[in-house]
């Protein structure tokens, strides 16, 4: 067995409401090595809000509890906020969904993967413009320096994807959250984000959580699939048998998909059962 | 031959030039355009106003007792028997060479009395706005930082007295407290009685004036006058900045690069400063042009009650002894201003808004 | 009891059985919401005692508002009969806030009727029109709102003679370019979506169609706007009764009153002071609803 990175154990992520209180992830459990895992389910089944809760980006009122969060033996839920600022970014980054809205739109490229190089590494600008640079060439950026002085919105989606995945890599973290990185892009240009992540991922041998509602895409990018159905993992599988899976959620979903090998006149519509919800969280541990 | 030749070779560089050129002229005409369309229906209603005046404006150049004939040469001479149009073109050529005519009460040009009082409400206002901002923009960034903390009820209950309270009353109150009761600050006037022009007159500003003056005890009396109807009329300028710095605020902090930034590890401080304050300052500057162009606005009635020799004052008095030149000259010099702030405000975000260019 | 709890699962029901019905009960959420807001309904019950107080002034004041009593001019409050005192000529200033309430509500209600309806007109025209008809009237827009509003109230009252009809009139000239915007952009949108060419196709004309189906859905953004105006109505009337251009004397304009207890404010404070508390008290009750009022019609504007 690989070394574990990431250690999740029974993590809650609250929200007060008006009509009591309102539990967005329900006492998740999971590991993280040195792979790809997957993180699939639909909107508000508490996926996104797992990969925030790691980070600690949930904002108050939110409430996020766990036993622990360790990363590598290290339990972030007891460190203080200034110690979680080191962790973030330079231990565990993320890349979230649509580079439209996750760049800052006034400042220019070149200054936002900067700030993310120097905020963690006391470089000298010059170096830090250098090591930039060949960061945004590592994502197949051509024409780098004329990126480096130009502003997100000049940038299509593809590009803004791969600048967004270079300012998370450039302080070299060992664990990167993609928050359904494809999802805002160009059917076109998804593989080839996918491609240049993965590949990143695989040389530097950091871990890799990916979030996405596409069951197919989560089967041909990753080793290991958590498939989560309102704030718990119903099920937990390795990508290469998620055909065999056994939850009725999981079957239901695969069988809503068309598929080229197995063409059906009439779809299956997901018939929900309120039992999955009630039932106690899968542990998604190796 | 050759010079065919010649336009060929530069036809591919020529053409994303004028590329450029073409719309960007073409907004800077547009934008010209609508300013004098702007300015232009500005002078059409003052025009407009005053002939609607009941004030006969031959009669109260003669005197009553004129004979019919100097009536009717002065009523030639101001161009009365002339079509409206040909009017309104008469006062067109007077304003633009800033001839508002002559004043009523005292016989001057009416342009030196408004370049005479002017300077008096400009120090007023710009004293005001430095306190709106100074205190306004943090107060707004807090009360948005720490949503529904004790700060930000603060914020909004002063936002609310502002938006609520009669700025003549809280002139009042505040004369009454500060230097009736308290005798902390000068009274009414820009400067105590022992001190009225001391100090030669330089820029109008009588602040500056006594420091270029080296004159400290002027200096000293003149504060201590405007300070407390420049802090009152910054109280209107902080209730608005600090109201629109905080919608800005808020919804700058919830866009998605601010999660960003965190994710980078960045410190709360740097992501409020750094990110979120730095993306609203085009913004604010606009607000902030906007709240003090209101300020010249909120003067007049603060200037009544300090006795302020502003163009508020100027305005009023000429107002309440129909002396009509005066009212209309007063009235289209603060539209103007009014104008170029907007403008000006508008020029800024395409300037300095990356995404406007 | 029961009677009550039938009405209000009525109210509340989740599939409405008529138009009707979904109409009130989306009125009755809506009413749920705002009355939880404590401060809006603090504005509410403020506006509602103003009413009572302006309809029954006759019964409520202790004195004539206009009878002098030169005796017993500036007398302090708490003297006794004269619980708020009296001003330079003696009169109730007690009496005379109370028949002033009339002057605002009355000077409040005229420009809330007049501006709204003028901009909604310009608005909808320039909006449904298009062409050359909108560039025409929004540049005249633009010109008015280009204008600082006191300012231009004051050439205005200046223009027509002093006099609350005329400041009335003033103020609304004034106020009606930002409801023509509003209602422009409300045009624009509902212009081009499908109901609109459904009707259309029936053989509804351009009168028809601004009137019955464009007006009454920008009712409820000119609402929320008059209501937050309200209060800057109110100031801008007084600060022209108190320039002596609004209501003239003896009328108990509170301008007006400020006005002339300003002569006496370091000596006999209470003349100026309780007319501007009455001001005060009024225009925020009127920020109060207004802020609740966008809450509860258009969440998205608040915060």
């Amino acid at each position: 067995m690989m070394s574990t990175l990431l250690d999740v154990q029974n993590l809650w992520v609250r929200f007060p409401t008006r009509n009591g209180v309102f539990d967005a992830v329900r006492g998740v459990s999971f590991t993280l090595g040195r792979e790809r895992l997957g993180i699939v389910g639909e909107s508000g089944s508490g996926k996104s809000m797992t990969g925030r809760a790691i980070l600690r980006l949930i904002r108050p009122p939110g409430i996020v509890e766990a036993d622990q969060i360790s990363l590598e033996g290290q339990d972030l839920m007891k460190l203080s906020e200034k110690d979680m600022r080191a962790v973030r970014g330079q231990r565990i980054s993320m890349v979230m969904q649509d580079p439209k809205f996750s760049l800052n739109p006034v400042m220019t490229i070149g200054d936002q993967i900067i700030e993310a190089y120097r905020l963690h590494n006391s470089a000298s600008k010059a170096d830090a413009y250098n090591k930039s640079l060949e960061m945004l060439e590592a994502v197949s950026i051509r024409d780098a320096e004329r990126v480096m002085r130009a502003y997100p919105h000049e940038m299509s989606g593809g590009m803004g994807q791969r600048i967004m995945i270079a300012m998370m890599l450039i302080p070299n973290p060992e664990i990167l959250i993609a928050d359904e990185p494809t999802s805002a892009l160009d059917v076109s240009v998804q593989r080839q984000v996918l491609d240049i992540m993965d590949k990143l991922v695989k040389e530097r041998g950091m871990g890799l959580i990916f979030i996405s509602h596409d069951l197919n895409l989560v089967a041909d990018f990753c080793d290991r699939v958590l498939i989560m159905y309102s704030g718990r993992i119903v099920e937990v599988c390795d990508a290469d048998k998620l055909h065999e899976a056994k939850h009725p959620y999981t079957r239901g979903l695969l069988n809503s998909l068309p598929r080229l090998d197995a063409p059906r006149d009439r779809l299956e519509v997901l018939e929900r059962d309120p039992e999955w919800s009630e039932a106690p969280s899968v542990s998604g541990s190796e | 031959m050759a010079l065919t030749e010649d336009n060929n070779q530069r036809r591919p560089t020529r053409a994303p030039l004028t590329d450029q050129v073409w719309p960007f002229l073409r907004t800077t005409l547009l934008t010209l355009g609508s300013i004098a369309v702007t300015l232009l229906g500005l002078l059409f209603i003052t025009f407009v106003i005053g002939r609607v005046m009941p004030i006969d404006p031959v009669l109260a150049i003669v005197g009553e007792r004129a004979s019919q004939e100097t009536y009717d040469t002065v009523y030639l001479q101001l161009g009365l028997d002339k079509p409206l149009m040909v009017q309104f073109f008469y006062y067109l050529w007077d304003v633009l060479h800033l001839d508002f005519g002559t004043s009523l009460l005292n016989a001057r040009p009416v342009s030196e009395d408004i370049a005479r009082v002017f300077p008096a409400t400009l120090e007023l206002a710009t004293i005001g706005i430095i306190f709106g901002v100074v205190l306004g923009v943090p107060l707004g960034v807090l009360a948005a930082v720490r949503k529904g903390s004790w700060i930000d009820q603060i914020a909004r209950v002063v936002a609310l007295v502002g938006y609520s309270m009669p700025i003549f009353w809280l002139g009042l109150m505040g004369l009454l407290v500060f230097y009736g009761i308290l005798g902390w600050v000068g009274g009414p006037g820009r400067v105590g009685i022992f001190y009225v022009d001391v100090v030669p007159s330089v820029t109008g500003l009588i602040l500056v004036d006594s420091l270029l003056d080296g004159n400290w005890d002027v200096f000293k009396d003149a504060f201590s006058h405007i300070i407390l109807p420049a802090s009152l009329l910054g109280y209107y300028s902080l209730a608005y900045v600090s109201r629109m710095t905080r919608s800005f605020m808020l919804e700058q902090l919830s866009a998605e690069y601010i999660t960003t930034a965190r994710v980078k590890g960045m410190s709360e401080w740097d992501v409020v400063w750094k990110h979120a304050f730095k993306n609203i300052r085009v913004q604010l500057i606009t607000v902030i042009a906007l709240s003090y162009a209101n300020l010249l606005e909120g003067s007049v009635l603060t200037e009544i009650i300090f006795s302020w020799p502003g163009i508020g004052s100027y305005i009023t008095t000429a107002l309440l002894s129909a002396d009509m030149n005066a009212v209309l000259g007063g009235t289209v010099v603060v539209g103007l201003i009014f104008i170029l702030l907007n403008i000006f405000s508008d020029l800024l975000y395409k300037v300095f808004d990356p995404r406007a260019k | 009891m029961a009677e009550t709890q039938t009405m209000r699962e009525w109210l509340l029901a989740e599939t409405p059985t008529s138009r009707r019905h979904a109409k009130i009960s989306a009125l009755y959420q809506g009413w749920l919401s705002f009355r939880s807001n404590t401060m809006a309904m603090i504005g509410l019950g403020i506006l509602v005692l103003l009413v009572f107080i302006a309809a029954a002034a006759p019964l409520l004041s202790p004195h004539d508002p206009f009878v002098q009593d030169l005796g017993n001019r500036l007398a302090p409050l708490g003297t006794d009969g004269h619980i708020f005192g009296t001003d330079s000529l003696g009169r109730d200033i007690l009496s005379r806030l109370i028949y002033g309430a009339r002057i605002t509500l009355y000077i409040v209600a005229l420009v809330a009727l007049i501006a709204p309806i003028a901009g909604l007109l310009v608005g909808t025209v320039s909006g449904y029109v298009g062409g050359w008809t909108d560039t025409v009237l929004m540049r005249i827009t633009d010109i008015f709102l280009a204008f600082p509003r006191l300012v231009l109230a004051l050439a205005f009252v200046a223009a027509l003679g002093a006099g609350i009809e005329n400041a009335v009139l003033a103020i609304s000239l004034t106020a009606w370019p930002p409801y023509a915007r509003i209602a422009r952009a409300e045009t624009l949108t509902i212009r081009s979506s499908d109901f609109i060419s459904a009707i259309k196709l029936q053989g509804a004309g351009p009168l028809r169609i601004i009137t019955k189906h464009i007006w009454p859905l920008c009712i409820s953004s000119l609402i929320v706007r008059v209501t937050l105006d309200m209060a800057g109505i109110i100031l801008a009337a007084a600060g022209l009764g108190f320039l002596g251009l609004g209501a003239q004397p003896p009328s108990p304009e509170w301008g007006a009153m400020i006005s002339e207890g300003r002569r006496f404010i370091l000596d006999y404070w209470w003349v100026a002071t309780m007319p501007g508390l009455a001001i005060f008290t009024v225009s925020l009750a009127f920020n109060l609803l207004g802020d609740g009022l966008r809450d509860v019609l258009d969440p998205k504007a608040g915060e």
